[in-house]
């Protein structure tokens, strides 16, 4: 397929929240306000890269010689593992102003399961190692798009009178719902 | 006298948003005779089904969540009234009654009531609909004048410019008719209920968009929803942003996206999607600084 | 013996309704809104999950006194992983409908946070009949859960439960309710509907 096109279906057609469910946790959680949306969007979409090439890597150069495909999710997991270790100490040293800012938001990217989805999704799907690596980037920003649109959306309901049941989890719920829908407008795009 | 309005907080006093809302409905009186002349009594149906649901699912809300029983300000009649124009003329009844009650307890009720609704709730029910009963909603124009016609054809620029204006050919209620809108949109302007900027930029930059495209802005202008929707749906100050250039921002994005989806996606009409994904982006495009800060060498752009 | 049943007894509960997984704590979103498009789904992802969760809370809580503490994330994934390639391997030999079915969901369950929750939250902590119990509580809950918004979910978008057909061709699915729009829009209401109802409930008990 066209790269600019399968760049944009990873944003917008096959959007990894609103099409595929991956990435939920974070997108929930960490969708209060845009500043940290956008950190931890960055941080996913660095992560997600990486973990796209070497989990490529890995699972064409080491398990399939080895006919050891029933290791991927064990190899995947700790590949992903170590990748955010790494990344946790990289920033500290390097940037520590972004480290603090993403705070407990780092270590969390592990359990993300947008992160293991896409490495798990590109062996699936049999992408090479360029469409891997592209995926890997472009569905990050994708998620890097919903989960700033969400955080402005959030911010706005602050101050609207919901009700009480409702606050907190079910309304985030409902608004993503209705994001969801929103975005099948990009149906057919590409 | 134009009528500024915010979300919140706000004090809003019940006769400025009756009066807003009154003219509102007087503006939409032209596209709703258009619908029944061309369309038959199946239109006039559609309209009082989606209307009286509307009102029917706010009062029923408002009881049960032991609130203030509101339905005067005739909020809850806008809503049902633009949800009956934009459906098809056959559109079954139990369907209407669905969307509009989606429209006030799911998108607007729910999320606080009025003022804090973050889509525009007419349109979140009609895309609900779409999604839900495609079939349903993309057929069954052969209704009143168009018995014999057996597509719809909102799109096509085989009818003649004049039935285009006239809305001498088959597509929703009331968007079928650009003369009843732009009456409509007059109207709209002259009691300052509306500001001109976003009707105009989103068709100004569709228009121009398609030209590049390869389509004539006559035929963008005259086909399908984008003539209703710029007039009536982008236009709502609830879910449209509040400074000028977060409203410019908003009103190209709607032209551009209604634009692509209609050359290159898989929907025949853009309008309902493209004005919604504005909706909610709408919120970041007022992040945007309006005036440099003194000290900051460059104005920071958040957002998409 | 009997006041230990007991707390067993409210361990399990605790699972299935106080701190039910989905609707209560809000974990495992993903596989929630994901694999809810029919009844038999639902429940077979909520099965595949108790049978890792109990796995790996009985092995965690066996070597919870071993298990050095500055490394006990990572030694948690890898036993959760070890079950997790277990029923990918015996749903792929006997269920491949359903392993079809589940997809990417299935190796997913592993950073599940339901059962990484569970580990660090309880199984290292507690001794090993009283963790097993609390995961069979707990995986019992999710699994409740998701066939519940299966069943609603099918039901309105298919017109049918467990695939047998209940509303009768006169019936127009919505069909929104099997898309990814209509799982975020169930949950949400459903988890309004029960915090309204749960609400009501400690505000009778106080009065």
């Amino acid at each position: 397929m066209n790269i600019w096109l399968f760049m944009i279906s990873c944003v917008l057609t096959n959007n990894f929240i609103f099409s595929k469910f991956l990435g939920c946790c974070p997108f929930l959680g960490v969708s209060s306000k845009v500043e940290t949306a956008a950190s931890m969007g960055i941080a996913v979409t660095f992560v997600m890269t990486i973990a796209s090439l070497f989990a490529y890597m890995v699972n064409t150069w080491v398990l399939v010689p080895l006919q050891l495909e029933y290791m991927q999710t064990i190899a995947f997991i700790l590949i992903i593992a170590s990748l955010v270790q790494f990344v946790e100490m990289f920033l500290k040293k390097a940037m520590p102003a972004l480290y603090s800012a993403l705070g407990i938001y780092l270590p969390l990217i592990t359990t993300n399961c947008a992160v293991l989805g896409v490495a798990t999704l590109n062996v699936k799907e049999g992408y090479n190692l360029l469409f891997s690596v592209l995926n890997g980037t472009f569905s990050a920003l994708g998620f890097l798009l919903a989960i700033v649109l969400m955080a402005g959306v959030r911010e706005r309901l602050e101050s609207s009178k919901i009700p009480e049941c409702m606050k907190g989890f079910p309304i985030s719920l409902v608004t993503a719902g209705l994001m969801a829908i929103a975005f099948m407008g990009f149906n057919g795009l590409v | 006298m134009s009528l500024i309005l915010s979300s919140a907080p706000h004090i809003r006093a019940k006769d400025n948003t009756q009066r807003l809302m009154l003219n509102v409905i007087i503006s939409l009186l032209p596209c709703v005779a258009a619908g029944i002349y061309y369309f038959g009594w199946r239109a006039a149906l559609v309209i009082a089904v989606s209307t009286v649901s509307a009102v029917a699912a706010e009062l029923i809300w408002q009881k049960l969540a032991r609130k203030k029983v509101r339905i005067y300000d005739l909020s809850a009649v806008v809503t049902g009234l633009l949800l009956g124009l934009t459906v098809p003329p056959s559109a079954p009844w139990w369907m209407l009654v669905i969307g509009s009650f989606f429209a006030i307890m799911v998108v607007k009720q729910l999320f606080g009531g009025i003022g804090d609704n973050f889509l525009n709730p007419a349109l979140a029910a009609r895309a609900v609909l779409l999604a839900s009963w495609p079939a349903l909603m993309t057929a069954g124009y052969n209704v009143g004048r168009f018995d014999a016609v057996t597509t719809p054809t909102p799109l096509l620029s085989s009818a003649s410019t004049m039935d285009l204006l006239l809305g001498n050919v088959t597509g929703a209620v009331g968007e079928t008719c650009k003369i009843a809108i732009l009456l409509g949109f007059v109207w709209l302007l002259i009691t300052g209920t509306i500001r001109w900027e976003i009707p105009v930029i989103t068709v100004a930059s569709a228009c121009l968009l398609g030209w590049l495209l390869g389509t004539d802005p006559l035929t963008t202008v005259l086909t399908g929803g984008l003539l209703f929707g710029a007039v009536y749906m982008a236009t709502d100050y609830v879910t449209s942003p509040m400074n000028r250039l977060a409203r410019i921002l908003y009103a190209v994005g709607i032209g551009v996206i209604i634009v692509l989806i209609r050359k290159y996606g898989s929907y025949p009409e853009g309008v309902t999607y493209a004005i919604l994904l504005m909706n909610i982006a709408a919120p970041l495009f007022d992040r945007i600084p309006v005036q440099r800060i003194y000290g900051h060498t460059k104005a920071k752009k958040e957002g998409k | 013996m009997s006041e230990k049943k007991a707390n067993l007894g409210k361990v399990f509960m605790n699972g299935v309704i106080t701190e039910n997984p989905t609707f209560r704590l809000v974990l495992g979103t993903c596989p929630t809104l994901a694999v809810t498009t029919s009844a038999i789904n639902g429940a077979g992802m909520g099965a595949a999950a108790t049978f890792v969760l109990l796995g790996s809370n009985i092995v965690i809580s066996a070597l919870r006194k071993v298990i050095p503490d500055k490394v006990r994330i990572p030694c948690f994934i890898v036993v959760i992983c070890m079950f997790v390639t277990i029923i990918q391997l015996v749903m792929q030999a006997f269920l491949p409908s359903l392993y079809e079915s589940l997809g990417i969901f299935l190796p997913l369950i592993v950073v599940n946070c339901i059962i990484l929750g569970r580990a660090e939250a309880f199984a290292s902590k507690n001794p090993v009949v009283a963790s097993a119990v609390d995961g069979i509580g707990m995986g019992l809950g999710f699994t409740l859960a998701l066939t519940l918004i299966g069943c609603i979910r099918e039901l309105a978008g298919n017109g049918s439960i467990f695939g047998i057909n209940v509303l009768g061709t006169a019936y127009q699915p919505m069909l929104l309710m099997i898309l990814p729009a209509g799982g975020f829009l169930v949950y949400g209401l459903l988890l309004g509907i029960i915090n309204a109802l749960t609400n009501r409930k400690k505000g009778a008990a106080k009065a």
